[in-house]
């Protein structure tokens, strides 16, 4: 018994002997030796762009992007407030572009009377800009056909 | 002799006590009104508390960069006394209703919605958004300091003699099923 117990905190002493410089070094996380108990720097607060000329497409397909603010712009089932102006009905009144042919046609390729329900949720595809930097350099050019 | 007889001393305690009794109901009518155009008071009901007060909490009328903040009374209340009697004996009806639990749900609510908006609707645009008005002064509006689309429609609507309401529905409460007012932005198939 006394045999087994001596054995058993030499054993333990040199585990924590080899335990001790890996204990001296910092903690290091995946993102690097930070101080996580100092929190973090809180990002830029971003705000949209409030109204501008249409933004210049990078491609023939691209949704083009939002060059207005849409704060507050309620999408659900029983009013869409982008449609109050972009709608073929109130365009001309607001003087905004008129939503495509595209938008009319359903997913299994009908075409159909009103807005299709694939297209109802326009902020799905289109987005609205603010007036940040990039986070990552871009070096995308749009095709020869649109410059 | 007869003279005297008939002339019966004056009696001042029916004068002093309608005197009395006529000013506590004034400040009772008074402090009526004022409490009465307190939002406390406009969201003491349940139906008001549950859907359009909640709705109206996200939008900018109640939360902006100058924080100025629109109550409920500021829109649905005329600062005109007469007007203001006016909207508090229509009110009697909405007690009643709340009584009778006309809107006691929300799915209720939901349903009589459009019927609800387009009174206030029909108000707003009958006096011309004069509430909308009291706040917001077209003449002290400096449009080339408003968005591009802002300033376009302002300057149009001027023209067209329309009123506030008109352009801006739902600024304040989300809308009720649009599909008879504007059939072409609500969902199709
Ligand atoms: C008050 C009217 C109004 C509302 C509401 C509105 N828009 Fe617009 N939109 C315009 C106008 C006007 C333009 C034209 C650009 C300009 O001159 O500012 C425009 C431009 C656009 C464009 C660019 C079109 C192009 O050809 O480049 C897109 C995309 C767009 N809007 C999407 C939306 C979406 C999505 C919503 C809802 C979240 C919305 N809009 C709500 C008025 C509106
Ligand atoms: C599934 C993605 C998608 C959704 C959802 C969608 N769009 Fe688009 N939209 C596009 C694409 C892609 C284009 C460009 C190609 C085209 O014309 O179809 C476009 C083009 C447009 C244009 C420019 C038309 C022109 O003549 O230049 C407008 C305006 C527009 N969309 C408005 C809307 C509105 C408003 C909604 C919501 C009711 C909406 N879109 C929903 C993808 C989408
Ligand atoms: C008590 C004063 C008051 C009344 C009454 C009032 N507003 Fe406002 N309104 C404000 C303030 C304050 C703002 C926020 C300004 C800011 O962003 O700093 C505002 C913002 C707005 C905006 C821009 C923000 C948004 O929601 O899109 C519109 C549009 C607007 N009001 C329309 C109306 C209409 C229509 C009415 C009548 C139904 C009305 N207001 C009644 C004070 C008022
Ligand atoms: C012909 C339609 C129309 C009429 C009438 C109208 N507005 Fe507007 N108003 C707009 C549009 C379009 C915008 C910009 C779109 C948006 O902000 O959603 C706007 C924006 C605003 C803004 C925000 C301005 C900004 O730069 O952000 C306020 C405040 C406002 N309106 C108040 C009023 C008041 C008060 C009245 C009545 C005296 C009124 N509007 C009448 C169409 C109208
Ligand atoms: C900025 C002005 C404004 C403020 C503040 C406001 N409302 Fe409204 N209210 C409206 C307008 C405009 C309508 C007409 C429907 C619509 O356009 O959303 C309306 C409609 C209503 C309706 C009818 C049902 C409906 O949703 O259409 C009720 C009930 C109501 N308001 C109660 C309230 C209460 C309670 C408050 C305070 C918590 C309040 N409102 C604050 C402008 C306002």
């Amino acid at each position: 018994m006394k045999r087994h117990t001596a054995k058993g905190l030499l054993i333990l002493m040199g585990l924590v002997a080899m335990a001790m410089p890996a204990q001296a070094e910092e903690l290091k996380s995946l993102r690097g030796s930070r101080d996580l108990a100092a929190g973090s720097e809180p990002p830029e607060i971003n705000r949209e762009i409030s109204d501008d000329r249409p933004i210049p497409r990078n491609y023939v397909q691209q949704p083009p992007l939002i060059p207005h603010k849409t704060e507050g712009y309620r999408i659900d089932r029983n009013y869409n407030k982008c449609l109050s102006c972009h709608s073929w009905a109130n365009y001309q009144q607001a003087k905004a572009t008129k939503i495509p042919p595209t938008h009319f046609v359903g997913r299994d390729g009908k075409e159909l009377a009103n807005v299709s329900a694939a297209r109802y949720f326009c902020t799905q595809c289109h987005v609205p800009q603010t007036d940040t930097r990039p986070l990552v350099e871009n070096e995308f050019e749009p095709v020869k056909a649109l410059k | 002799m007869l003279e005297s007889t008939n002339k019966k001393r004056f009696k001042w305690g029916p004068y002093l006590f309608g005197g009395v009794a006529g000013m506590v109901l004034l400040a009772a009518f008074l402090g009526e009104l004022h409490y009465s155009a307190t939002e406390k008071f406009c969201i003491s009901c349940h139906e008001m508390e549950a859907n359009v007060y909640m709705e109206y909490k996200e939008t900018a009328h109640y939360m902006n960069k100058s924080g100025v903040r629109a109550i409920c009374t500021d829109c649905h209340l005329s600062q005109h006394l007469v007007q203001k009697v006016g909207r508090k004996v229509k009110a009697v009806n909405e007690v009643f209703q709340h009584f009778k639990g006309t809107i006691n749900s929300r799915e209720k609510f939901i349903e009589k919605r459009l019927h609800l908006a387009e009174k206030v609707w029909a108000e707003m645009k009958a006096n011309d958004s004069r509430e909308c008005r009291s706040c917001h002064s077209a003449k002290s509006m400096d449009y080339t300091k408003q968005s591009k689309r802002a300033m376009e429609q302002h300057i149009k609507g001027d023209d067209e003699k329309k009123t506030c309401i008109e352009c801006h529905k739902g600024i304040a409460h989300k809308l009720p099923d649009m599909q008879t007012i504007d059939p072409s932005a609500v969902i199709g198939i």
